[in-house]
């Protein structure tokens, strides 16, 4: 795990999709074994700021360095192998294969891992989210929430220093979330630098340490979790954007 | 007795189809390409295994040493070069690459060989045979491509099935983009599918130009064999394309058997149209339903 300062900067990000501007011009340094709660309305650019520091999207203008690496260059795949790992709000699991299959895949490409060590890691991951026991079921058989947690293993197997959840309580029951969110933590507590984008504010905010409020592609607040929820500006593009 | 022998002639033909097939069935399973210049790519093979025996003076088998990496190479660098790139233009653009392909390569052959006909000679192996009874005969060269076809398409299933490769490769075939995110760099998954595909398309050319003599129009009539034996297997399934090859072999020479010889192609199609009228999943469908 880096302990460096800076585990995952941004500068100038921007993003447009024909005349919509979805991000524009955001700048961000994620302290290393933090965990940063991304809160916004719908339409806020959230998944597409995950999407541009995974590089799963081309940012048009902009950078991201990984523990003071530029990675602006590289795909997903690269950026995956450095050290970048990344659910998805619906989940998307390799429907065809089974969730051990998901997992060593992901052990064996994304964390370079041969043999033992590739299926030890991916035990461990099986373990860390609570899937031991589905490890030969069909991935395209499982329920949502087993969906989310095989999210969670897959990008886990990668051997992320940087994990990025979008939403990942979405959809969920209170109890299935309360599971999540301790999975979460203990991944935290592990020193992993976490970026969690989230509606389900609660949920985030029991791992959270810093919160971000982006609101029609730009930062309107960072700080304490507490006092980014205070902030006038904050209440204001919530209650905009809830009628 | 002559119906056995029928019987048998087509399920060893049927392993010469299912060899054709198989790169064709990949490359559609792991990238949703229909690869239309498939029998022109097997037949350029043929060919350069003819020049290479011929100028080099070495058997086929031999000259395989040579064709077969560099079949692996150049389906490399065409999915590099060529597929790659029309996959961003939607589904109709690499179905059109494929097919200005083998227009290409179809020409370029009848420019550099003319029409005339050629054929591969096995040695020994195109004359030996085990008769088994007076009216039935198994000819070596037969059981020599069936076993090179059941080897094949099992190695290529286990591939799929126990490796790492296999693996990235099942998981881009369900979803490239969620794949690049674990690390799975598709466009090179891509590069060795393709690669694989080519060098058993050189290899299934190699051992029809041993079987019966070519000439540079045959790529076509090849692709629609391999086309059928995919579609009666079953998409996505390589056991389903050796049973689908069998399938056809057997619908070919059984149809010559009761009806004459020139009714082998037609009793091959009727079949082909049977299973897509009533089974157009084909007979072994994949159990993945693809999205």
């Amino acid at each position: 795990m880096p302990s460096d300062s800076q585990a995952l900067t941004a500068r100038g990000l921007s993003k447009r999709f024909g005349a919509l501007r979805v991000l524009d011009d955001i700048t961000l340094d994620v302290v290393g074994t933090s965990a940063v709660g991304i809160v916004g309305p719908n339409g806020a650019g959230k998944t597409t700021l995950l999407d541009l520091l995974a590089g799963a999207t081309p940012a048009d203008s902009g950078s991201v360095s990984l523990s003071g690496r530029d990675v602006s260059g590289l795909g997903a795949a690269a950026r995956c192998r450095l050290g970048i790992g990344r659910t998805h709000q619906v989940p998307r699991p390799f429907g065809g294969m089974t969730v051990f299959e998901n997992i060593l895949v992901a052990a064996t490409m994304g964390g370079r891992l041969r043999g033992s060590s590739a299926n030890d890691n991916s035990l461990r991951a099986l373990d860390a989210t609570g899937m031991l026991e589905l490890g030969n079921r069909r991935a395209d058989t499982l329920g949502l929430l087993d969906r989310k947690r095989l999210e969670l293993a897959r990008a886990l197997a990668t051997g992320p220093s940087v994990l990025l959840l979008d939403e990942i309580a979405a959809g969920l029951t209170e109890p299935e979330t309360d599971e999540l969110v301790e999975h979460i933590k203990q991944l935290h507590a592990a020193g992993l630098t976490i970026i969690w984008i989230e509606h389900v504010v609660h949920a985030l905010l029991r791992v959270a340490e810093r919160l971000i409020c982006l609101a029609s592609g730009t930062i309107i607040a960072d700080g304490g979790p507490q006092a980014v929820m205070n902030d006038p500006a904050v209440v204001d593009a919530y209650l905009g954007s809830a009628v | 007795m002559t119906w056995i022998d029928a019987v048998i002639q087509g399920i060893l033909l049927g392993g010469l189809y299912a060899l054709f097939a198989c790169g064709l069935s990949l490359m559609f399973g792991v990238m949703r390409i229909i690869n239309l210049a498939h029998g022109d790519l097997a037949l350029l093979a043929t060919f350069m295994v003819l020049v290479i025996s011929q100028h080099l003076g070495l058997s086929p088998f031999a000259a395989l040493v040579i064709v077969l990496p560099g079949a692996a190479v150049v389906g490399y660098a065409l999915q590099y070069a060529m597929f790659n790139p029309s996959l961003r233009g939607g589904e109709l653009s690499p179905l059109l690459a494929t097919f200005g392909l083998s227009v290409v390569i179809g020409n370029m052959l009848l420019e550099v060989f003319s029409p005339d006909t050629h054929s591969l000679s096995a040695g020994a192996l195109t004359t030996a045979s085990w008769h088994i009874t007076s009216q039935i005969s198994i000819s070596a060269l037969s059981a020599v491509i069936f076993g090179a076809a059941v080897l094949v398409l099992g190695g290529l299933q286990l591939l799929l099935s126990y490796t790492q490769l296999g693996r990235a490769m099942r998981a881009t075939a369900d979803d490239a983009r969620t794949a690049e995110l674990v690390g799975i760099n598709a466009k090179r998954v891509y590069a060795i599918a393709t690669a694989i595909a080519l060098a058993t398309a050189a290899l299934a050319g190699t051992f029809f130009g041993m079987r019966s003599s070519f000439d540079p129009t045959l790529g076509p009539s090849q692709l629609i064999f391999a086309f059928e034996a995919v579609v009666i297997g079953g998409l996505g399934s390589l056991w389903g394309t050796l049973v689908g090859g069998i399938l056809l072999g057997v619908a070919q020479t059984v149809g010559a058997q009761a009806f004459g010889a020139e009714w082998a192609i037609v009793s091959g199609n009727v079949l082909f149209l049977l299973v897509l009228a009533f089974r157009s999943q084909g007979i072994f469908a994949a159990r993945e339903a693809h999205q």
